[in-house]
């Protein structure tokens, strides 16, 4: 069967939509099928975001609106699939469009027929906690902004067809099935929360003041129903003592809920405690959990500040009841606490930190595509290569195969485009369009002749101030030679007569005075740009977002404001030029540095798509820290991953590997670097040229100078402990093994987790149990961090007798070494004092960054390095395995610790990532960027330390000496170099000094 | 009728302005003083253009940004948060500085946005319209709008303000870290020095003079003019004219 250039996503949450962003950045078609009627999931939900406290909306919605308004997307929202045939490479969808009653070419997302909506809806999007119309969006910047009638609700009283000025509401519009034929297909459905059932233990449901961690979320949220004022429902309040409850639902055996662990849920809650005490300073949040599982980078640091800078209290329990005060409808909490004590308190509000459930369409998404589910009923995937579905052309990402978080939903997705790359490649570009449009009239020099288009926008404009009176002051303002207005600038028949316009009257201007350019410029553009106009001659003024919305009782100040607002876009239009977007060629070539798991996937996933590979490897041979790891808690056989993974990599003529090599040079930025290497044993040196760099140089295992170990050879480093159980049977003759996790991680040398040292005591210890049935093994822990599915071998390995004791970071186990005897003591809460024998101590050594040639490599690619030395990513929730040096990426270890599986993720997400630069033959740069004049430029060098981008940097001009240069390709136009520069040589394009004094002499 | 403040609003693109855009879309009411300017980034936002704005006599200015932390172009508003606190400290010598603000208010803050708008055009409501406004401009005033204008401008100014967040976030070229408290003085005496020295070279622009007739003129004791006006013969912008007597007479170069 012929193989097809384009690839269906099902649900367009943060992890399909960047699913089908980089596949359609790389020239496949992408039909992008979402369930709902807006695109965003559940990130568009959340208030902030851990552990940056990032406001979730701020960083999500430019993504959002790039993937709706993609030529290369096409986004079908309110769809259900009906149907799937075929294989890899050719699949068959029958997809349902269910009707929205509303024509959404037409809509323009003005929101009238909400306001006058009369039936009070459930608002879903803030959790059933406000109420809201029964034509509605999900959320205020919603995309598409396109309402839709909720047929549950809808009275069909025929109100909003009357007051739709747009004409947008159909009754009578029907479901549509379509046919879609695609050559792989990504799944990305996104989980669904636990909900406590009926007859809960914690109340919820029959207590108004117990919420779930979501509704929590909208409660936090400014955009929420209490505008981001922390209340509780019952009275109204600000709650001071707010308990959360962590693992509801999860970890849970009772068969209540789920016996997994949710992973993001211990996070999720300290980020929530630490917003509601940052909202309102007399929030006293306490968290009540069995483990902390704070795993992921930089996590542990930021539960620490939870406790230190936000007064967050945890305690170690399982509650075991909450009963309501009647009078108070406060929460009397009961709890034991280690040492044994029962406890009651009173609380204001309890939140539960409901865990992450398959989405309940699970079964039913694995029977029409065909793929399995495992025995949680998420989607089931390769045992190394967690993206890949039991079926062939089938991927997953994202909550769908196992609970996680946004970064790690994020990789996934781009580690679903990359295999999907390595799938359809000699099918990329055959089925993208690109728009043919009539050359650029040439207006330099010419006097502008502006034109000026005033929205009445229905009547959100029109309805709030004199629409026609300010035409009629755009008329007569200098260089105008047209104003109009009409009821919709933004609808198709106004664009015909833009265009139509821009002929007519010989414009080269063209302002629009409507809603905010963030959604519509880009349309505009395009319109003046198929009218032969560069799409920079365009400015907008916002007097309807800005303006008529925030002003509508005010008649004459609305009018005088929207007057004012667009002289100062006439004014900005008269001064503004045409910009001119540079291409640069890309070379077709990679550099990979670092030969482990991460490099090796990453090289041949290149190879199979047929980019020429160059491997670069310190050692003598590749497979990097994997090396020293037979099996992984899930029982896939590492050594025999990483033989198969060298053969292949040797067997490919696109690959070059260099072994024992170091860099010497690499220059040059993204789609054009140039790398010299001495390598081999005779130190010879070759120069290559590239375009994209994957910095896979992996960490090492932290060498323990505590514990006796290199002392006493009964103590030894987890990797050795499993050498010696998969090579020999010395454990045979063991009475007891003690392991002890957390060496060399969570202390002030090493202030973060080392992720993998619990899973691989565990399965040290079920294997040690398997081949020596009487071995008695010990684990001193401080929290097992066994998140998602492997909780379940944690499950076993205490079913198996492996006895697991907690200790305290303060108070660490005291070896005493007695002639051929090991003692361990150590205080516990429950035992008090007690002291282990053991044959074998067995130390859970962390993971630390290699520190020297990390900072080396980061100083030549200029990319920056986290405090603990691993490489820092451009954003630890977008953007994973970019960095912000655009063209260099990051994939494994280097990042920092994680699984094997999470490594391989990262590495197709990185080529992923780096396709979207390759598949092109040239980039297009913003237009909207600095640049220098050179006669002005003392070379004094300020904008280096100024530009966060390292686009800038000193060269010798011929004619003006040494000044500052500009890479337009690195820069991103933010402006901040301009705004320093202290003899006024830089500008920035589109957002010059003389057009922004314009505009501010315009405001007077 | 009440005075209705001129207010100028700096957005950036990524947060504030969506912002306001939310506050519309909320329907979030609030008075109709501010006028916006669209910048990409907080950090865009020169101190000229906030000069320039209080020169044409509009009541205030408010520029406003990502929440720190949160900036779109990494840390674009820090860039923003040293040139707003020189702008600031420069026009405290007018009394001026109440009538700027810095904020941050991030996209899915539309009633925040809202609140912070209507607070400040209600503060500049209770500071009464600037005299420098309206038909009758206090000339004073203007004058030192006017050299506060070019020494913030000043090559040492911008020189100071740009590396202040490398000086101190991380380490100078002999890779010594500079102390705050150190930094703080030499900036704080900096403005001062310019200022007084572009109030000199405004006044000598007007007519030449000697020292001790600026040092009554500028009200700043006659030392320090002497100082001034050395400093600005070295720079080459101002040189002995005659000698009247016994006094020099300065002149504008």
């Amino acid at each position: 069967m012929e193989k097809i250039g384009a690839v269906m996503v099902v649900g367009a949450g943060i992890g399909g939509s960047q699913a089908a962003l980089d596949l359609a950045d790389s020239g496949y078609k992408v039909y992008l099928i979402e369930s709902t009627t807006s695109i965003g999931g559940v990130m568009a939900q959340l208030d902030k975001t851990f552990p940056t406290n990032d406001c979730a909306m701020c960083i999500v919605s430019p993504k959002l609106v790039e993937t709706g308004r993609h030529q290369n997307i096409d986004l079908s929202i309110n769809c259900e699939i009906q149907d799937v045939i075929g294989e890899a490479g050719n699949f068959t969808i029958k997809v349902l469009k269910k009707s929205l009653y509303i024509n959404p070419e037409k809509c323009t997302g003005c929101g009238v027929c909400g306001r006058e909506c009369p039936v009070e809806a459930i608002d879903v999007f803030n959790e059933g906690l406000a109420n809201y119309a029964a034509t509605s969006v999900k959320y205020p910047q919603a995309v598409p902004l396109v309402f839709a009638i909720d047929k549950n609700y809808c009275i069909g009283c025929g109100i909003c067809q009357g007051v739709c000025k747009a004409k947008a509401i159909e009754y009578d519009r029907k479901d549509e099935e379509v046919e879609i034929n695609v050559g792989a297909i990504i799944l990305a459905p996104g989980f669904d929360e636990y909900i406590p059932p009926e007859g809960n233990l914690y109340g919820y449901g029959k207590y108004k003041n117990v919420v779930t961690s979501i509704e929590f979320e909208r409660i936090l949220s400014a955009s929420g129903p209490y505008a981001g004022r922390v209340l509780r429902p019952s009275d109204g309040d600000v709650p001071e003592k707010v308990a959360f409850l962590q693992c509801v639902g999860s970890r849970d055996y009772t068969g209540k809920g789920k016996p997994y662990c949710s992973s993001v849920c211990c996070m999720y809650t300290a980020k929530e405690a630490v917003i509601a005490h940052e909202h309102m300073h007399q929030i006293q949040p306490t968290i009540f959990s069995m483990d902390i599982r704070a795993y992921g980078k930089d996590f542990d640091k930021y539960i620490i500040r939870a406790q230190e800078e936000y007064e967050v209290r945890y305690i170690r329990s399982r509650i075991s009841s909450i009963t309501e005060v009647p009078e108070t409808k406060d929460l009397r909490i009961k709890y034991e606490t280690e040492d044994g004590t029962v406890v009651e308190e009173d609380y204001h509000m309890v939140v539960l930190a409901v865990g992450l459930n398959p989405p309940n369409d699970a079964q039913f998404l694995a029977e029409k595509f065909g793929v399995e589910l495992n025995e949680y009923d998420f989607a089931m995937t390769d045992i190394f290569n967690p993206v890949q579905t039991s079926k062939p052309g089938i991927f997953a990402c994202g909550a769908f195969s196992s609970p996680k978080d946004i970064p790690d939903t994020v990789t996934q997705a781009s580690a679903a485009a990359g295999c999907v790359n390595q799938l359809l490649h000699e099918k990329k570009g055959t089925l993208i369009t690109e728009k043919t449009l009539p050359p650029e009239i040439f207006v330099r020099g010419q006097p502008p002749r502006i034109g000026v288009f005033i929205c009445y926008c229905g009547i959100n404009i029109g309805g709030f101030l004199d629409v026609p009176e300010v035409t009629k002051y755009a008329s007569n303002l200098p260089n105008v030679v047209l104003a109009d207005n009409n009821l919709y600038t933004c609808s198709a028949d106004t664009q015909t007569l833009i265009k139509d316009t821009i002929k007519e009257y010989h414009l080269n201007r063209v302002v629009v005075a409507s809603c905010t350019p963030r959604t519509h410029e880009p349309l505009f553009q395009e319109t003046i740009r198929e009218a032969g106009l560069n799409r920079y001659l365009f400015q907008m003024a916002n007097i309807r977002d800005q303006c008529s919305w925030v002003h509508m009782n005010e008649w004459d100040k609305a009018t005088e404001k929207a007057k004012d607002l667009v002289r100062m876009a006439v004014n900005k239009a008269r001064n503004i030029e045409a910009i001119e977007r540079i291409k640069l060629p890309v070379t077709q070539k990679t550099l990979i540095v670092g030969g482990g798991i991460s490099g090796m996937v990453a090289a041949l996933n290149f190879a199979t798509q047929g980019y020429e590979t160059f491997l670069i490897e310190k050692q003598k041979e590749l497979g990097g820290f994997a090396r020293h790891i037979y099996n992984t808690l899930e029982g896939g056989n590492v050594q025999e991953f990483i033989s198969d993974l060298i053969e292949k990599i040797n067997s490919n003529k696109l690959i070059r590997v260099f072994t024992q090599a170091e860099i010497e040079i690499i220059d040059g930025y993204i789609g054009n670097f140039k790398t010299t290497v001495i390598h081999g044993s005779k130190k010879e040196k070759t120069e290559f040229e590239h375009g994209v760099v994957i910095v896979a140089t992996g960490a090492k295992e932290y060498q323990p100078t505590e514990y006796l170990y290199g002392q006493n050879n009964k103590v030894i480093l987890q990797s050795e402990f499993e050498k010696l159980l998969n090579t020999s049977n010395d454990i045979n003759d063991k009475k007891s093994v003690v392991m002890i996790q957390c060496v060399g991680s969570r202390n002030d040398d090493h202030p973060y987790c080392s992720k993998m040292c619990c899973a691989e005591a565990i399965k040290n210890a079920l294997l040690a149990k398997q081949k020596n049935p009487n071995v008695e093994v010990v684990v001193l822990f401080r929290d097992i961090r066994t998140y998602g599915f492997k909780e379940k071998y944690y499950r076993e390995a205490r079913e198996k007798g492996v006895i697991f004791i907690n200790y305290e970071e303060n108070e660490p186990p005291e070896i005493i070494s007695e002639g051929s005897i090991l003692k361990i003591k150590l205080k516990t809460l429950k035992m008090g004092e007690i002291t282990i024998e053991s044959d074998l101590l067995v130390l859970s050594a962390g993971i630390i960054a290699k520190r020297e040639d990390n900072e080396e490599l980061a100083k030549m690619l200029k990319v920056p390095l986290n405090d603990d030395n691993f490489f820092l990513e451009a954003h630890v929730k977008l953007r994973p395995v970019d960095f912000a040096t655009e063209g260099v990426f990051v994939a494994g270890l280097a990042h920092c610790p994680k699984t094997i599986e999470d490594s391989i993720s990262q590495a197709n997400a990185a080529v992923a990532r780096a396709c979207t630069i390759l598949s092109k033959d040239e980039i297009e740069v913003e237009g909207k960027i600095g640049e220098i004049d050179m006669a002005r430029c003392t070379g004094c060098g300020m904008c280096i330390d100024n530009c966060a981008y390292n686009a800038i940097e000193l060269i010798d001009d011929r004619r003006f000496g040494r000044v500052a240069y500009i890479n337009s390709i690195l820069c991103k136009g933010c402006g901040a170099c301009a705004g320093n520069c202290r003899c006024a040589a830089i500008d920035i394009r589109g957002f010059t000094g003389e057009q922004i004094f314009a505009m501010i002499t315009g405001r007077n | 009728m009440s005075f209705e403040p001129k207010i100028l609003g700096f957005l950036c693109n990524w947060c504030s302005y969506a912002g306001a855009d939310l506050a519309g879309v909320s329907r979030i009411q609030y008075p109709t003083n501010m006028r916006v300017i669209r910048v990409m980034c907080s950090g865009r936002v020169d101190p000229k253009f906030i000069f320039h704005a209080l020169e044409l006599g509009i009541d205030g200015v408010f520029v406003m940004g990502c929440h720190p932390g949160d900036c779109h172009y990494l840390e674009g508003n820090y860039e923003a948060i040293t040139k707003f606190d020189m702008t600031q400290q420069f026009l405290k010598f007018i009394n001026f500085d109440k009538r700027v603000r810095l904020d941050w208010v991030s996209a899915s803050e539309g009633t925040r946005f809202g609140e912070v708008v209507t607070e400040f055009i209600n503060h500049i409501k209770e500071l009464g319209p600037s005299p420098i406004s309206g038909g009758n401009p206090d000339e004073d005033i203007l004058d030192k709008l006017k050299a506060i204008k070019m020494a913030a401008g000043s090559n040492r100014m911008r020189a100071l303000v740009g590396r202040e967040k490398t000086l101190l976030g991380s380490e100078n070229v002999y890779g010594e870290q500079i102390i705050e408290q150190r930094f703080n003085i030499l900036i704080d005496k900096a403005i001062k020095d310019e200022f007084e020295r572009h109030r000199v070279l405004l006044a000598l622009e007007k007519d030449s003079n000697s020292v001790k007739d600026l040092a009554v003129e500028l009200n700043i004791d006659p030392s320090i003019v002497l100082e001034h006006v050395l400093t600005l013969k070295t720079r080459g912008q101002v040189d002995f004219q005659k000698i009247k007597g016994n006094t020099p007479i300065f002149m504008r170069l």
